[in-house]
């Protein structure tokens, strides 16, 4: 075990370095002067030699590219062209803000699908099963960018029931110290503020998570039909246990994996791909991070962020890949 | 494993007997522990945010303020909040650049508009306790013209480009006008030129040339982007990036029973439909940036109003003056006959927009509305190209640009709009885009026979257009037509270092006379950005710099 995630560890050297590279490319793969693009039509040629200087144009690719991953390894992941600061410093805000919104996200999607999948699997093509599977598909197509005005327009707008943007109530906003505002709230004590934070989560929250809970309901499905029909459940069955006993003690157990899996790849997407949820519903996290700086063309924080979003995704799979001999001890690597 | 499972389920429970126990309303039914998390879904009536005070505005906007030291950033959305944090010498009224008092009450100019001295107010204090004096402003001016000052934060990446355009450069450059600035008493400061800069006062208006407290500087170094302290009407309080911008009043604030709101929350929502549904949930007070589209349905409104922002800029089709056929002035007089700028405004601006005629907005220092503008008459195009000799038509290349600009919406379908206009009058466009950058800088070389492009106003200056634009220096640079008229050069040297208003105004009116003769570009049309409030924000006027004071600005109920 120890020696086989040793060995996923050192394999992902070569997949950082390949990042770097394709985060590198990114400022040269733009057709004409990055420091023109960046500051448009009314700038003078001098601010665009200014800029050129500092951003280190003017030296050869190679060199460049050294420069890069020099800073790299000392933890230094450029400093934002927009705010002036250094990237390492002023991203996890951004990045709490997004956990937060994964984490939620992720728990409406597990809890929705994995039970929607299950009682699908039980009550095979039974009509729950079908409309199940046909909102799954629904929503596996859905455009997250309409759900989420229609959820704002609905629920904001007509109902006035949840509020349309943000973290906080911008009139009595949250002081936070981790910046993850329910954990923050509660140790704290603020449980009104709890509520407030809780109450910004459930819209973008089922916005984001809806395709991962469509998907994920559609392989517990699949994944449960197949243990269903094993021998060692008709043995249970036979054994004269309760349904509940049977399908979340023994079979839930030996479907997990591959649901497992898609969960996993899931959490890693939504980390990194929340661009739209987040800017529908301006949230700070680390899509509207890259947004804005794609806005801007601030390319050390696109940079960076696509290189920290995609460690994340890398480093999520490794975890999930390790978790299976947890979850299943006849999985020995 | 097990372990761990049962902790999980019980972090759960706990987190949903919580919620249980939060909600005031007892919806949240008990629930079974691993079905409970979404029980949190159901809750249902719960209510809408209410202003925590009476005057908390909540002002909307698509992107966040980069940098909240005014001077050394140039967007926006930076100095929309710096306007209320600080204040300049003198201030432009309220929806246009005409001057008025601001920090000094009152100026002399000596005959030869070498020298300038300003009045102070007296008893005005920064936010942070000291006083304003002659003092604090000799140091701001220095931070700005000297990258060596101690409170330059050259190494910290700050540069003031905004100071070195409208000053001619920085300390020690040729160019750099301000040769000295004396103290003269407390509350009297004196600026020296080196040489005549007819927009000197204008200048001073710009929300650039804001004043900062010189003990700020001390106190927080290079942090004062994140740590404001100025003279306004309104405080900074704090600043989640991305996100918000809260001020609050200014108890000590000079000029009596102002301001009227307590609060001013600046609020990032980056959508345009999500930020007008914020605002018809009533959790916004004032959005910026309206869809055109989304005009109509708001004056329909009764709790809604529009606020229309006076224009600021010009958007224009230039020629390539050298290359055939656009050397000719016939060819160019005739696209301005050909192009239906009406019809251009009724598709791509909802109406919000006036055609242009003159290259400065109406309203500007010295607009020429004597100008008789090229009427929409194919007819006349025609004529006018056959006596040019090119009467059987030509084809060229229309480069178009790749991004939407305040001044041209959708270029897209401008070029196109254009083009089927010309086509009518036996013309072949063909729409060429390039990327942005390259877009702009091969204009700039002159690779191009016909572009779109536009230019916006930072001081109500005419000279930031002409000079950029049209003035024989600017090529290569901002002069993309490559117009180069010795008459024009001239007036335009002379308008610039004149001080005497009435006296440049004329000069200006005279170079747009001939501009307009020599047709260097077709002036299509002078944007009006909209905005969107609740019907019960009174006193608010947007200025054309888009940034306006709040400080008048109440909300009645």
């Amino acid at each position: 075990m120890l020696a086989y995630t040793m060995r996923r560890l050192l394999l992902l050297v070569p997949v950082l370095i390949g990042m770097t590279i394709v985060t590198f490319s990114i400022i040269h793969l733009i057709p004409g002067n990055p420091a023109q693009t960046i500051l448009g039509e009314q700038a003078s040629p001098q601010a665009i030699a200014d800029l050129e200087e500092r951003l280190g144009l003017n030296e050869p690719y190679w060199v460049q590219y050294g420069l890069y991953m020099k800073d790299l390894a000392t933890g230094d992941l450029g400093t934002s062209l927009r705010t002036n600061k250094p990237i390492m410093d002023e991203i996890w805000p951004y990045l709490a803000a997004t956990i937060e919104l994964t984490v939620f996200a992720m728990i409406f999607a597990i809890i929705i699908g994995v039970n929607a999948g299950i009682v699908s699997a039980w009550k095979q093509n039974s009509w729950f099963d079908y409309l199940s599977m046909l909102i799954a598909l629904v929503g596996v197509s859905m455009p997250i960018f309409w759900l989420a005005l229609m959820e704002q327009w609905i629920f904001a707008q007509e109902l006035g029931w949840l509020p349309a943007f943000g973290r906080d109530n911008p009139r009595d906003p949250i002081i936070s110290t981790t910046n993850l505002y329910v954990l923050d709230t509660i140790m704290s004590g603020q449980f009104d503020k709890t509520w407030e934070s809780i109450k910004h989560l459930i819209l973008p929250g089922i916005a984001l998570g809806t395709i991962p809970m469509a998907i994920i309901a559609r392989m517990t499905r699949s994944s449960m039909l197949e243990v269903l029909r094993s021998d060692y459940i008709r043995t249970v069955n036979a054994k004269g246990s309760g349904q509940g006993v049977v399908i979340y003690k023994h079979a839930l157990k030996n479907a997990a994996i591959p649901v497992l899996t898609v969960v996993g790849l899931q959490t890693g997407n939504l980390l990194g791909g929340a661009i739209l949820t987040e800017t529908i519903f301006s949230w700070p996290g680390i899509g509207r991070y890259i947004f804005e700086a794609i806005n801007y063309r601030d390319y050390p924080v696109i940079q960076s962020g696509i290189l920290i979003v995609a460690t994340i995704f890398v480093m999520i799979n490794l975890f999930v890949d390790l978790l299976y001999s947890y979850i299943d001890p006849r999985i020995k690597y | 494993m097990k372990h761990r499972l049962s902790f999980l389920m019980m972090l759960m429970l706990a987190f949903v007997l919580f919620l249980a126990a939060c909600s005031s309303d007892d919806t949240a039914a008990p629930a079974e522990q691993s079905e409970g998390a979404e029980e949190s879904e159901e809750v249902e009536g719960t209510e809408q945010a209410e202003p925590a005070g009476d005057q908390t505005l909540v002002f909307a906007r698509g992107g966040d303020s980069v940098s909240l030291d005014y001077a050394s950033v140039t967007d926006g959305e930076s100095s929309r909040v710096t306007k209320q944090i600080y204040e300049t010498l003198i201030e432009f009224d309220r929806d246009s650049f005409e001057l008025g008092p601001g920090l000094a009450h009152d100026w002399d100019v000596d005959d030869s508009g070498l020298r300038f001295v300003f009045h102070l107010e007296e008893g005005v204090t920064f936010h942070d306790g000291t006083d304003f004096n002659a003092e604090a402003v000799k140091l701001n001016f220095e931070r700005w013209a000297d990258p060596e000052h101690e409170y330059a934060f050259t190494d910290d990446g700050y540069n003031y480009s905004v100071y070195g355009t409208q000053f001619g450069g920085f300390k020690g450059d040729d160019g750099h006008v301000i040769e000295e600035i004396n103290v003269l008493g407390d509350h009297e400061i004196e600026f020296v030129l080196n040489q005549p800069l007819g927009s000197f006062l204008q200048n001073m208006g710009m929300s650039y040339f804001a004043i900062t407290s010189p003990q700020a500087f001390e106190e927080h170094g290079s942090a004062i982007n994140e740590n404001p302290v100025g003279t306004g009407p309104f405080k900074f309080v704090s600043w989640s990036r991305d996100d918000s911008i809260i001020l609050e009043k200014n108890e000590d604030y000079w000029k009596e029973g102002l301001p009227k709101l307590d609060r001013v929350i600046f609020q990032v929502i980056p959508d345009n439909s999500a930020r007008l549904t914020a605002l018809r949930s009533g959790q916004i007070d004032i959005m910026d940036g309206l869809n055109p589209d989304d005009v109509a349905q708001i004056e329909g409104d009764d709790s809604l109003q529009v606020f229309e922002r006076t224009t600021n800029n010009i958007g224009y089709l230039g020629f390539h003056v050298e290359k055939e056929p656009f050397d000719n002035p016939d060819v160019r007089r005739a696209f301005n006959h050909a192009i239906d700028k009406e019809g251009l405004i009724a598709i791509l601006y909802g109406g919000l927009a006036e055609t242009a005629k003159n290259t400065i907005p109406p309203g500007y220092l010295g607009y020429n509305d004597a100008i008789d503008e090229y009427s929409y008459d194919p007819e006349l195009a025609k004529e006018l190209l056959a006596e040019a000799g090119v009467e059987e038509g030509f084809t060229f290349d229309l480069w178009t640009m790749p991004v939407a600009r305040p001044y041209m919406p959708d270029p897209q379908r401008a070029a196109e709009a254009i083009q089927a206009n010309l086509a009518d009058v036996g013309i072949t466009a063909n729409i060429l885009t390039k990327e942005w950058a390259t877009y702009l800088e091969e204009t700039e070389q002159g690779m191009h026979d016909v572009f779109m492009l536009g230019w916006s106003g930072v001081n109500g200056d005419p000279d930031y257009f002409f000079s950029n634009l049209l003035h024989g220096d600017a090529i290569p640079g901002g002069n993309r037509s490559f117009y180069s008229n010795e008459e024009v050069n001239d007036l335009l040297v002379q308008a610039k270092t004149e001080v005497d208003f009435d006296a440049r105004a004329a000069l200006y009116e005279e170079v747009q006379e001939l501009i307009h003769e020599d047709a260097p570009m077709v002036p299509l049309v002078h944007s009006i950005p909209t905005l969107a409030g609740s019907s019960n924000v009174s006193n608010f006027i947007p200025h054309p710099s888009t940034s306006e004071t709040l400080d008048e600005v109440e909300l009645t109920n």
